[in-house]
């Protein structure tokens, strides 16, 4: 792959323009008929706890506070602290300064830390404080980097300072010899095309994400179905070319049970069971998990429950 | 699928309350037949349905003099506002009984419920409230300052989508002021029997719609009827070819809607994933019991090996099954015939050398089953290139310009639809000009809407249903 | 009666030959008949066409039929005005033979050549409409672009009249021809004369060869082969009498390969307004979708 990142733009353009196309209606019309699968029963309730484990639960506010960042974490470890059966989110996702108060509360719960970084969420600022954004949240014990593309060079067709940008990140990632996960948001809410979340999906994977992430949450759209369609075929096809398998992240708008599974059929049968695991497939939500847990509380029980019976937090 | 297996999600049959015998509709009236009665079976279970009135010649009598009373009488005298009502009505009631209609829809036919749900009850709801408004409209569709209807239709449709033929039947003709008499396939009788209980909910003249249920030899004398002013039908060219012998010299209107073998063409530069998905609903869409089926993929060589390998990744999705599991991608066979036929072609595709891939599925035990398949290494020459198996079954060739694919598409006596994949606009309009067919369809494959014309060239038949160029068919200009 | 005298002049009388893929070949079995006015009187000989030859003329019209579809509607509408041009410059010509073979007054001959003329010039402005006309923009529910259009069925035989021999020959041969199609046209017994001299006008119209080929002699002997024949997609059935029992067996005939097939009417008034009636039978409707996204 060092191979390919060495290409200029125009060695990048042909590269990534000569993937397959993408048919927009075509696309959105298999991401509608995977929503048209109907998940009951003993399914639904694994489905339901496996999407619990795969939540980034994450509060990315001008206002966070280590109070709140500390009441999400005990949300986190424990979703339903009447039930012992109920599995921990995978991670928190918070503001890098954020990082040092979620790991103090997390400690030696399994759930990880996700740090959003790279002036989060427009990208707009000199690499040097990207990179030092990204090297402070590491060394307070960030688990995860959640950083962003510059979508303004990735429209312009400046694909090598995208590919580059991302490289120096991963090479901060790994600073001080820490190894922080690299999820690499392409904002696709911004990218206007899917042959564009497709060619940012393959510029990304090349340059070394870890993971490849659909959205900040703070551009409209963020996740949608079809988006995340694309991206695990990108991952898949990317895994059967080079053998590096590469994790799938929608994030924001995802707010339903039932929206999860759908989200969970199609990993199932886009890219398959080997993305059925939080090591390789996250949901980036706040108000999601509420939701999983009524459905949960719904199943184990046959009557629905409310709001006031899951916590606000 | 292990970590993900999807549990079962049966619709509810209780929505469907069927009876244990029906008779023949005519007059308005549900009345024994003539001749006995036969039963119509579910192909998913073998178990019998219900018992079904067989119609002969003195049925198909009483119901075309029925339908030229009510011609006479009432409905060509009906102004067109008054007639598009009715039609408006039936298309709601459609909609308020869509579920009821899918589920004996999918008991009936054996299809996927999820395809009878999305699509087949939709779309003939559609078809009414699109003829509707044409009612009172004709003399503005372009057709001749005043087109007056034919009469008396008899119209014969196939069991492969039986009430969105009737609607492509039923609709356009009484909007145009035509009263019918309506034979569904014997093996499909039960949603054209609740949809005569629709007319009479609909309060519609009796005898505008009158249903005769039976066997090729009922619909041979409803064509043959001397009182009957216009045929319809839709089923196999080789039925069509004896109908249209049977009508010569008559000065019946005739239109036929027949078989085909249609190519879907896919290039190197294709959307791959939106053609793959092309591929697998182009043939596997109703168990591939369409007549515009693309059954033969033609690929272009550079990328035959890749789309085939991907065409069998995404085959291995399929679930084949329980009709009525919401998750179900690939239904039963419509009948031990049917499943007979598909098994005597592709045998003949592995005796002539053709190599056969099925993915590893399980067949449900009872009723008839037939796993996706595909094969490759096949040729023009071959009988599974040629002749329409109308089951899941796919053979895939190669080509290597334009040119050739062109040729190779067009290289078959059936002309009913053919498919195109490609990213570049001028070449898609290149196609779209050379195939010889009456539907192409370019990077997307099987859509079907009561605005757009549907019909085929050459041995597929003449004529076409749907959109303003379906009135045709329904009236004298 | 000829002139015998030494300084008289003998004209030089014309061969009646058949007209396949631009050339006036004779009958390949080496057949003719004797036109005759309809008081007996010797015309001309015309040749006699056989099966082979309606053979190599479907081989014809079907040889030429993609390269006259793909010609451009303005192409195929000036070709078409160009017959209209060449057929008014022979009008005293066809009057007359009209007048010799029909029978009855050199005015009525005249006046069905100008008919004919008209006739031409009508449906060559139509080649640039059919699509406005008969097309549609269809209003799918779905993101689609979804087009209708006519296109051309292929190869059409025609079974022309007897009379009105040219008349009756330019409403069957124009109205296929202008929407893309290529034909076979018979032109049965004393018809012969005015067809071949057609044929010599649209030799020279810029029709490229093979678009209309004609073939003179017998109805009942030609029909059925080309009723029969699974390369030719359309039949027109003008010149059979209406209720006949060959009409019903041509019909039969056609039906082996769903041929698209215009009967006879019982009282066929030529000269009225044809209307779209005798090109719609000809033309296919193509509905192409096409997804709309970005």
């Amino acid at each position: 792959m060092t191979a390919q990142l060495a290409l200029d733009d125009a060695g990048l353009r042909r590269l990534l323009h000569g993937l397959a196309p993408v048919d927009q209606v075509g696309a959105d019309a298999r991401a509608a008929k995977l929503g048209t699968r109907s998940i009951k029963t003993t399914a639904k309730a694994r489905a339901l706890d496996l999407a619990v484990r795969m939540v980034d639960l994450t509060t990315l506010e001008g206002a966070d506070t280590p109070g709140k960042v500390r009441a999400l974490c005990a949300k986190g470890i424990r979703p339903e602290p009447a039930q012992e059966d109920c599995p921990s989110v995978a991670a928190i996702c918070v503001y890098g300064d954020m990082v040092a108060a979620a790991k103090e509360a997390l400690a030696g719960s399994g759930v990880k830390i996700a740090a959003v970084a790279t002036a989060f969420p427009s990208g707009r600022a000199p690499l040097a404080v990207k990179l030092a954004d990204t090297v402070a949240a590491v060394e307070a014990g960030a688990d995860e980097i959640d950083m962003v593309i510059d979508r303004g060079a990735f429209l312009a067709g400046r694909y090598a300072a995208v590919a580059e940008e991302i490289a120096a990140v991963k090479a901060a990632c790994r600073t001080g010899g820490h190894d922080a996960h690299l999820k690499v948001i392409l904002e696709t809410g911004e990218l206007a095309t899917y042959d564009n979340v497709k060619r940012a999906s393959w510029l990304a994977m090349l340059a070394g994400a870890d993971f490849i992430k659909t959205s900040t949450g703070k551009v409209s759209p963020a996740a949608t179905l079809p988006v995340t369609l694309l991206m695990l075929e990108a991952v898949r096809d990317f895994r059967a070319q080079t053998g590096r398998q590469v994790g799938v992240k929608p994030a924001g708008g995802i707010r339903t049970a039932k929206d999860a599974i759908k989200y969970l059929v199609t990993v199932n049968e886009t890219a398959g069971p080997d993305w059925l695991d939080p090591d390789w497939f996250r949901f980036g939500a706040s108000s999601l998990l509420n939701d999983l847990l009524l459905q949960r509380r719904k199943l184990a029980t046959g009557v629905y429950s409310g709001p006031d019976y899951v916590t606000v937090d | 699928m292990s970590l993900f297996e999807y549990a079962p999600a049966p619709e509810s049959r209780s929505v469907v309350d069927l009876k244990p015998s029906y008779g023949l509709f005519v007059d308005g009236e549900f009345a024994d037949g003539s001749a006995g009665t036969f039963k119509s079976v579910n192909p998913a279970t073998e178990e019998v349905l219900a018992e079904v009135a067989l119609a002969d010649a003195a049925d198909v009598d009483r119901a075309v003099a029925a339908a030229r009373r009510a011609y006479d009488e009432v409905w060509s005298r009906l102004p067109g506002r008054e007639r598009a009502k009715y039609l408006f009505r039936i298309a709601r009631i459609i909609q308020e009984r869509a579920r009821e209609l899918a589920v004996l829809e999918s008991l009936d036919n054996g299809k996927p419920i999820r395809e009878s749900r999305d699509v087949d009850i939709p779309l003939a709801a559609a078809h009414f409230f699109y003829y509707a408004g044409w009612a009172d409209k004709l003399p503005h569709a372009n057709l001749g300052p005043d087109p007056k209807p034919l009469g008396v239709a008899g119209q014969v449709i196939p069991w492969n989508f039986p009430l969105l033929m009737l609607a492509w039947k039923v609709a356009p003709a009484l909007a145009c002021g035509n009263t019918v008499v309506l034979k569904p396939a014997e093996t499909t009788p039960l949603t054209a029997l609740l949809f005569a209980e629709i007319c009479q909910q609909a309060d519609l003249p009796p005898g505008v719609v009158n249903i005769l249920t039976g066997a090729g030899a009922t619909g041979a004398a409803l064509v043959a009827h001397p009182g009957v002013d216009k045929v319809a039908f839709t089923g196999s060219t080789e039925v069509g070819r004896q109908i249209a012998k049977q009508v010569a010299g008559t000065s019946k209107k005739v239109t036929l809607e027949l078989g085909g073998k249609a190519a879907n063409l896919v290039f190197d530069d294709a959307p791959l994933e939106q053609a793959i998905e092309g591929i697998v609903d182009g043939i596997f869409f109703n168990q591939g019991h369409v007549c515009c089926a693309g059954s033969r993929l033609l690929v272009q060589e550079s990328v035959a090996e890749e789309v085939v390998d991907r065409l069998r990744e995404r085959m291995r999705t399929l679930r084949v099954g329980d009709p009525l599991d919401k998750n179900t991608d690939i239904g039963a066979i419509n009948s031990a015939e049917q499943l007979a036929r598909i098994r005597t072609l592709t045998e003949a595709g592995e005796a002539e050398g053709a190599t056969r891939w099925s993915p590893p599925c399980e067949l449900p035990e009872r009723g008839f089953f037939f796993a996706p398949t595909v094969f490759t290494g096949v040729s023009q020459a071959h009988r599974i290139a040629r002749e329409e198996i109308f089951g899941p079954v796919l053979s895939v060739l190669t080509f290597r310009t334009p040119a050739e694919a062109v040729e190779k598409a067009n290289n078959t006596a059936y002309g009913l639809s053919a498919g195109v994949w490609t990213d570049k606009g001028s070449r898609i309009l290149w196609l779209a000009q050379r195939m010889r067919a009456g539907v192409v369809w370019a990077n997307t494959f099987n859509r079907f809407d009561p605005t757009s014309p549907f019909g085929g060239y050459k041995e597929s038949g003449y004529g076409r249903e749907g959109g303003r160029h379906g009135l045709e068919a329904y009236l004298d200009v | 009666m000829s002139d015998t005298s030494p300084t008289a002049r003998s004209a030089v009388r014309k061969t009646y030959k058949l007209y396949i893929g631009g050339a006036f070949p004779r009958s390949e079995s080496g057949r003719s008949y004797p036109v005759t006015a309809p008081g007996g009187e010797f015309i001309a000989n015309a040749a006699q066409a056989s099966r082979k030859d309606a053979r190599d003329a479907v081989r014809a019209a079907r040889a030429a039929q993609p390269g006259w579809a793909k010609a451009t509607a303005y192409n195929r509408g000036q070709v078409l005005y160009r017959v209209a041009e060449m057929l008014e410059e022979r009008r005293d010509q066809f009057a007359q033979q009209i007048a010799s073979v029909e029978g009855g007054p050199l005015d009525a001959a005249h006046a069905q050549v100008d008919a004919s003329v008209d006739r031409w010039v009508w449906y060559a402005g139509w080649s640039d409409k059919l699509s406005q006309v008969l097309g549609a923009a269809n209003p799918v529910a779905g993101p689609y672009w979804n087009i209708s259009s006519p296109e051309p069925t292929g190869v059409v035989a025609l079974l022309a009249p007897a009379t009105p021999t040219l008349l009756g020959l330019t409403s069957v041969i124009a109205p296929a021809i202008v929407g893309g199609n290529t034909v076979v046209a018979v032109a049965p017994d004393a018809c012969a004369v005015p067809a071949v001299t057609l044929g010599e006008v649209m030799a020279t119209s810029d029709l490229p060869g093979g678009v209309v080929n004609l073939l003179t002699g017998s109805t009942a002997e030609l029909a059925p082969w080309l009723a029969s024949h699974l390369d030719v997609n359309a039949l027109d059935l003008a010149g059979v009498a209406a209720g006949s029992d060959l009409a019903r067996e041509l019909e039969v005939a056609a039906a082996e390969n769903l041929k698209r097939v215009v009967r006879p009417r019982a009282a066929q008034d030529w000269s009225a307004d044809p209307g779209l009636g005798r090109m719609k039978p000809f033309l296919e409707t193509k509905t192409v979708w096409h997804p709309i996204g970005i």
